[in-house]
């Protein structure tokens, strides 16, 4: 009979008085957590025969899985698009995003030139999470091969197609190891061969910056395709005879076991909240709450460098200058969280999957991350009842809190 | 042998509690002296599980220098399965309460070696100082733990296997696949919870009416297990209304006569020491 410590396992700790967020279901019970893995109580309790080393109150509070976000383009002042000092960059906002509950996420990189692609794509790498901030999954390479015709806030002259096949995929990008997902517009040329490759090497395909029509989604789905990036935003409008894009979350015509998920900007801007609605109610588990967070994020009104451009921020909104496009967001992830609660009326349960089991699930990293089931990493974070994040914790390490808990 | 009848469930399952409190902190337990509590599953005592963690949860109970030995588990069913009566224990009881893990002994269904299992379990029982309070439920058949009708009112720790009616009452718990319910399971024997001090039975509802019958009113018959207790010297049977039915007015009558002997047994601590 003994604390788990004292049998040479490791500190075992246990959160109680809170409700925890499981199976989609919020419910009263403590989280064990042991080596920064979630622990199986009984197993402990009737194969180990062990109890925790150290209780920790958490008044209350609800724990849920730590936010993963697989589109920030930068945020804290720093933009993942330019050169200058993008180690320094990934960094800060790592630790930045930790206030906001984000323990996980895809920097990402806008439409570029491939002598910058070659030069940047190296210095970004996969690393797992810490106190010095939120783990990295791999880069969300959003362009160079999208339609210019949506290409929203992205350079038009830097646009490129694949006429050649992946081969052009490569000469563009160069090493592509610390490529996690790409957005690409499907009715390009080749690109079902392309998103064939991709997906061989484990990268993920999103489908966006596009117009394509709702056949030609299909077929990018078909190929392997598994992701909708930014819903609405850089896409062709829905339309009852052809809904386009938008039209895949109701689709008959792909595989049965593809599971098809849409980034969704709930920054109350770039999304109208009746939008937000129409996507929740038909395809509740497939929203994945994206920020698309740029270096304005969590700074002061003003003018800024953004990839090749200059974009304005005044108040929560971001434009291009001397233009009405929008550049992007200001929104941290956890305020997408509990405006999209709001605005869809999903609750709490819903709203916090669509911020951490979808977007793990996107990435194929579900039997890590993203949940709070047995065996997983122990990233979560402590929430009150209006989903403000109080606390943020990494592989069960404390790295965030909002005040003394 | 005491008839203690209540009103409602929940009056049965508050006194219930009440009684186990009583005789814990009566016997004053410490880290050289344990208290022994045997413990049923299923749905009758959920009621009693509940108000003892509120008891502890109100800091009027612990359960730190309490051992648990529970009556029974089915055989190969795997532990984590959510019907495992070890599953039923950690979410309803164990969870919530200051128990140490060592403290809290269950039947292993899973063990390689079955009949060893028993046999341990009964050297541990005793080992322990045997059991203070055992508390038990039984099936309308008048079964008490797995103990079927027709099994030995001498019976041992044992594997049984289950009657064709238990196995069907039991389908609904796995899908309403037969062929997923457990036929097969460990179960303490009728002499086993007989060696305990005391045995407190709870009987609720009127589909049980006619096994309390059985139990207090004919004679000890091993179709009917649970007959047996009428030869212990302590046993408390614990009922409500509904579970009267079929008893005699007179039997009625005479126990509710008593309750006022019967409520002394329960009173709140804090009042025994005004005394």
């Amino acid at each position: 009979m003994a604390p788990s410590s004292a049998t040479g396992a490791g500190i075992l700790y246990q959160y109680t008085n809170c409700r925890i967020l499981r199976g989609g279901k919020i419910f009263r019970d403590d989280l064990w957590v042991r080596n920064g893995i979630i622990m199986d109580p009984e197993i402990l309790f009737y194969v180990e025969k062990v109890y925790a080393d150290e209780k920790i109150d958490c008044q209350n509070m609800i724990i849920a899985p730590g936010f993963i976000d697989v589109q920030i383009n930068g945020g804290f002042g720093y933009d993942f698009s330019t050169d200058a000092n993008v180690e320094e960059g990934v960094k800060k906002v790592a630790h930045g995003i930790l206030a906001h509950g984000v323990t996980s996420f895809c920097p990402t990189v806008i439409t570029s030139t491939p002598e910058f692609y070659k030069k940047l794509l190296p210095r970004i790498k996969k690393c797992n999470g810490s106190e010095k901030g939120a783990g990295v999954i791999g880069i969300h390479v959003e362009g160079p091969f999208i339609s210019s015709e949506r290409i929203g806030a992205h350079p038009k002259q830097l646009v490129r197609d694949f006429d050649n096949g992946f081969s052009d995929v490569l000469t563009t990008y160069g090493d592509i190891t610390n490529i996690a997902i790409v957005t690409l517009a499907p009715e390009k040329k080749n690109s079902l061969s392309v998103i064939e490759d991709f997906c061989k090497r484990g990268i993920v395909v999103s489908v966006g910056h596009s117009s394509a029509n709702l056949v030609e989604g299909e077929e990018a789905v078909r190929s392997g395709a598994r992701f909708i990036t930014h819903l609405f935003n850089c896409m062709l409008p829905f339309h009852h005879r052809d809904p386009h894009l938008v039209g895949l979350l109701t689709s008959e015509k792909l595989p049965r076991n593809r599971h098809i998920y849409y980034g969704i900007i709930a920054d109350g801007i770039h999304t109208h909240p009746a939008a937000l609605r129409i996507a929740q109610r038909v395809h509740p588990k497939g929203t994945v709450l994206i920020t698309d967070a740029i270096q304005a994020m969590g700074l002061p009104d003003g003018t800024y460098p953004f990839g090749e451009q200059t974009i304005v921020v005044e108040g929560q909104r971001s434009y291009i200058k001397g233009t009405n496009t929008l550049a992007g967001s200001t929104a941290t992830l956890d305020t997408c969280v509990r405006l999209f609660a709001k605005q869809t009326d999903c609750g709490p349960e819903l709203a916090l999957e669509a911020a951490s089991l979808h977007p793990a699930q996107l990435m194929g990293i579900e039997d890590r991350k993203g949940t709070l089931n047995f065996g997983t990493d122990a990233d979560f974070v402590l929430l009150d009842d209006s989903l403000n994040v109080k606390a943020t914790y990494i592989a069960g390490k404390c790295v965030y809190t909002a005040d003394a808990i | 042998m005491r008839l203690v009848i209540h009103e409602n469930y929940d009056e049965v399952s508050l006194w219930a509690a009440k009684y186990v409190r009583r005789s814990i902190i009566n016997f004053n337990p410490g880290p050289d002296k344990y208290f022994t509590l045997g413990l049923p599953t299923g749905s009758t005592p959920l009621g009693m599980y509940k108000k003892l963690i509120e008891f502890h949860k109100a800091g009027k109970l612990s359960f730190r220098y309490v051992k648990t030995f529970n009556m029974d588990e089915y055989v190969a069913l795997p532990r984590e399965h959510p019907e495992s009566y070890h599953s039923f224990m950690w979410e309803n009881f164990f969870k919530h309460i200051d128990i140490q893990p060592d403290n809290a002994h269950l039947l292993d269904g899973n063990a390689e070696d079955l009949e060893k299992e028993c046999t341990n379990y009964e050297k541990i029982i005793k080992e322990a100082g045997g059991i203070r309070l055992f508390i038990g439920g039984i099936g309308p058949d008048g079964h008490i733990a797995f103990n079927e009708p027709g099994s030995s009112l001498v019976s041992r720790t044992r594997v049984k296997t289950l009657a064709q009616d238990t196995i069907l009452a039991n389908a609904r718990f796995f899908g309403n696949d037969l062929k997923k319910v457990p036929t097969q399971a460990l179960t303490v024997g009728v002499g086993t919870v007989m060696d305990a001090d005391e045995v407190m039975i709870l009987i609720t509802g009127a589909h049980k009416a006619f096994a309390l019958h059985k139990a207090i009113e004919e004679g000890v018959n091993h179709m009917w297990t649970v007959s047996a207790f009428q030869q212990h010297p302590r046993t408390i049977f614990l009922c409500d209304e509904d579970a009267t039915m079929e008893l005699r007015v007179r039997t009625v009558k005479y126990f509710k006569g008593l309750m006022q002997i019967h409520n002394k047994l329960v009173e709140d601590p804090d009042v025994i020491k005004v005394d």
